[in-house]
């Protein structure tokens, strides 16, 4: 029999390595796959990871899809760090699009400048109330955020489809569950003519520079980590470990929120009921393949648009269907925590 | 008549961790019905000497000989097979079980309970150790959970016992019975060895000594005809280092005082604190007595802020500060020491700097809530070189310390924070006797600054040294708090059974309080 047993020092540089070798697993795992559909590894790969990226268009989307990704792991990151688990980002990502969506709603015909503006503050409000709840739930109930984070979301996508089915469904949209399409002011300005690449590739890269100097110096930052790495040495220095649960909820609900924002007054520029593909989830893998790290998640969140790409492109080239995109995800993810389980850890032959 | 066969023999028997060789070329005799201390500081290879011997590790080079025939031990169970009990210095029991379901799960043989029971009452009472097999282990103390250890060894009717630091968790009355106890047992032919690094229980114990240092057998003696000075000489290589205790010219007032605090334990078999009270003066030592499980984790998380109690119970420089949290607490001037140094009073993966942000952060660390890491490497520098850590600098991460080097880091970290008042449990808990005098002197000086310092240990010498009063810790209450001139080992001893008064305690511990 084998036993696993804890290493006394996981090695640093194996933690960076890990997403490396989990990417080459899941490129081998991927080739047995397309292998044993009778497509060849190799053009399959080329469809999937190389042709997305061979046109402006492709760039153009691949920013389209990281830059939700990038800014909803930001957040994430915080909270994981602290081991406060938010697995509800998706519900996060609809509460925001809802407050946003709603602004825009409301102030139709407005050709004011400052309708954006509105909608972006709303989106990041109604994030971060949604995540604020569970918080709320966990300091006073004691109730797993893992648990309600999740719920939430389904509530929160049951709130949308409400939304959209009643008191905001377009009156000439013939009964789709969607809103009105929003007006020029309540969408971001797109970059370049015919991409659907838009300004709000400029708020996750400020998101990236706030967290990354917050991680590097904040001393709430500090106090995270504290209570992820020894709870009772939080405990012990006087950290309160309410005010950490509020902070990473509020904050990762927050950008949750504006990625929803920046979906609805983006690619989508409605509200439906296809706002998300996943993001909130997907971040999830996001965070940590990217090791927590906010230059790390910026890496992680390219290669994770890219398989979403791919698994477009797979689907329209080689008649592959879509859970093709979730299961690379989730081999993604399968090999990066069995790559950290044998950092943590080494395997010992037990007599 | 030829010479008698030796029960153990070890010959030449080296073991090598990665880095280090934990023992080294070591020769040890045991006679049937001898009583052998194996004498050595913290990390000196006492338990990995033990451990080969037991079959939980194996030695790269050298023989055992049991009983003059050539054995290679290759796991516990073997070793008990062959007739080797080990009693280990932290247990191994279920809480939720009874003690006769406790000792069937470790015996190699039929489960029987009813059977069982008889042979441990049988067992317990021959040998002085009185048990009741069908008591649930949490309602044990842990004295009691010991003999569960012994008599679960027993019963396998071995030739040789090892014991791991028995009396640790003993008063000094229960270290008396074990004594008897394990006499009778080496007068039935049983031998015995003895891991300690206390001198005169050795003295008036052991029948011979090993003495080990740095994994290498040193000397070897008969303690009845060394005094604990040779024998601490041979174990540590040079003379013990005293401590001075000036006496305190300063002003003396009362700065921290506990009155009548009842706690509710939030763990399940923790121990509720009950009407406690108790003063600490500026410039004095209390000494807080006990054996860990007697309520000593909830005191320390109560005085600490850990877990915040009624606003009245504690009052801390003259203000009420019993409902506020440590960081709360922290901020009016009192700082503690936690026995766990690592992952309470030290973050195991995080550098010796960022260690000191933990609780130094209000030594002008932050501004606008980013850190001045700069600072904190100047303080962690500074607490290196003052209180003699010896690390790879103050970049280095705390689990890469010494026991007692990590003690000596948390212990000046906290000191240099200029606090008001200091809690610490078990000081010198695991830290080798050099190490350990550095500390306790330490202590000594910050209390003759003005500090009033609570110390709460397991140690009866290290409270005797350097406490100004004393009080026990038993079940849950605490005794009234005697000068330390008054006391002996004796009637401390008594008062861990429990057996004290503290009505009396309320009464005149408060009236100094409000006066």
């Amino acid at each position: 029999m084998h036993l696993l047993e804890p290493r006394p020092r996981p090695s640093r540089l194996m933690r960076w390595t890990a997403p490396l070798i989990a990417i080459v697993a899941t490129l081998l795992a991927g080739s047995l796959l397309f292998w044993s559909l009778d497509k060849s590894p190799l053009a399959s790969f080329q469809v999937f990871f190389i042709e997305p990226l061979t046109s402006r268009y492709g760039w153009s989307e691949l920013l389209v899809k990281a830059c939700p990704l990038i800014l909803i792991a930001q957040g994430l990151a915080i909270g994981f760090k602290a081991r406060i688990y938010n697995i509800g980002a998706e519900g996060q990502l609809i509460a925001g699009a809802l407050a946003g969506g709603g602004v825009a709603i409301y102030m139709e015909g407005s050709d004011s400048a400052w309708v954006l503006p509105a909608m972006v503050l709303a989106g990041a409000i109604g994030g971060a109330l949604w995540g604020a709840l569970p918080a709320w739930l966990r300091t006073h109930f004691n109730a797993q955020e893992t648990l309600t984070t999740l719920m939430l979301s389904y509530i929160a996508g049951f709130m949308l489809s409400y939304m959209v089915s009643g008191p905001w469904r377009d009156p000439e949209g013939m009964n789709f569950p969607q809103s009105i399409m929003f007006s020029d002011n309540a969408l971001f300005p797109l970059l370049f003519e015919g991409l659907r690449v838009n300004s709000s590739v400029f708020m996750t890269a400020f998101a990236v520079l706030a967290f990354w100097l917050f991680n590097a110096r904040s001393f709430m930052h500090f106090q995270l980590e504290v209570g992820g790495h020894a709870p009772a040495a939080s405990r012990y220095a006087g950290f309160s470990s309410k005010q950490t649960v509020w902070f990473s909820l509020v904050m990762s609900g927050m950008t949750a929120g504006l990625a929803g924002v920046g979906e609805v007054a983006g690619p989508v520029g409605q509200l439906n009921l296809n706002i998300s593909p996943g993001y909130g989830f997907a971040a999830i893998i996001v965070a940590y393949l990217g090791r927590l790290h906010a230059l790390g998640i910026v890496l992680a969140g390219f290669l994770m648009a890219l398989i979403y790409l791919g698994g477009e492109a797979a689907q329209v080239s080689l008649q592959m269907p879509f859970a093709i995109t979730g299961i690379f995800q989730g081999m993604l993810l399968f090999f990066l925590l069995g790559s950290d389980v044998f950092i943590d850890n080494r395997l010992r032959r037990s007599a | 008549m030829h010479a008698p066969v030796p029960r153990l023999e070890l010959l030449n028997v080296t073991k090598r961790y990665p880095g280090v060789v934990a023992c080294s070329e070591v020769n040890l005799t045991v006679m049937p019905g001898e009583i052998h201390a194996v004498l050595g500081e913290n990390g000196a290879g006492k338990s990995t000497l033990m451990k080969v011997i037991y079959g939980a590790a194996h030695a790269e080079s050298g023989t055992i000989r049991l009983n003059g025939n050539e054995v290679r031990i290759q796991s516990p169970a073997q070793a008990r097979r062959l007739g080797i009990g080990m009693v280990f210095q932290h247990f191994s029991l279920f809480e939720t079980l009874t003690i006769a379901e406790n000792i069937s799960l470790v015996l190699d043989e039929p489960f029987d309970l009813a059977a069982l029971d008889i042979r441990v009452k049988d067992v317990s009472q021959r040998y002085g150790l009185p048990l009741d097999p069908r008591r649930m282990v949490h309602s044990l103390s842990v004295g009691e959970r010991q003999r569960v250890e012994i008599v679960r060894c027993l019963l396998q009717s071995p030739k040789l016992l090892i014991l791991d630091e028995p009396t640790s968790v003993l008063t000094p009355q229960a270290v008396q019975k074990l004594f008897e106890t394990l006499r009778l047992l080496a007068g039935e032919g049983v031998s015995i060895l003895y891991i300690s690094h206390k001198l005169h229980e050795i003295k008036s114990l052991c029948d011979r000594a090993t003495i080990i240092r740095h994994g290498k057998v040193t000397a070897t003696a008969i303690p009845s005809q060394e005094t604990p000075a040779s024998l601490a000489r041979m174990m540590i290589g040079r003379e013990l280092p005293v401590c001075r205790a000036p006496v305190y010219t300063g002003e003396s007032r009362p700065v921290l005082s506990v009155h009548g605090l009842s706690v509710a334990s939030d763990q399940i078999f923790g121990t509720d604190l009950k009407n406690i009270s108790l003063c600490v003066n500026s410039g004095e030592i209390l000494g807080i007595a006990g054996i860990s499980g007697n309520g000593q984790a909830e005191l320390m998380a109560a005085l600490s802020g850990e877990t915040t109690v009624d606003k009245v119970s504690i009052v801390l420089d003259g203000k009420r500060v019993g409902h506020l949290n440590a960081g709360q607490r922290r901020a009016r001037g009192l700082v503690f020491v936690p026995e766990e140094r690592l992952g309470r009073g030290a973050v195991p993966a995080f550098s010796l700097s960022h260690n000191a942000l933990l609780t130094a952060h209000r030594k002008g660390m932050k501004y606008w809530g980013l850190v001045r890491y700069s600072k904190a490497r100047e303080f962690a520098d500074k607490c290196v070189a003052r209180f003699d850590v010896r690390c790879g600098g103050s970049g280095a991460d705390a689990r890469s310390l010494s026991g007692g080097n990590l003690q000596k880091f948390i212990v000046g970290r906290e000191i240099m924070l200029k606090p008001k008042v200091m809690i610490i449990a078990q000081p010198t808990w695991g830290v080798d006797v050099g190490a350990s005098a550095v500390l306790r002197q330490a202590l000594l000086d910050l209390s003759r600054n003005g500090v009033a310092i609570v110390v709460i240990s397991e140690e009866l010498e290290e409270l005797f040294e350097i406490s100004d009063r004393i009080a026990v810790l038993a079940e849950g209450r605490l005794s009234v708090a005697e000068p330390k001139e008054q006391s002996s080992a004796e009637s401390v001893g008594m008062k861990m059974s429990g057996l004290f008064d503290e009505s009396q305690a309320v009464s005149t511990e408060a009236a100094d309080a409000l006066a």
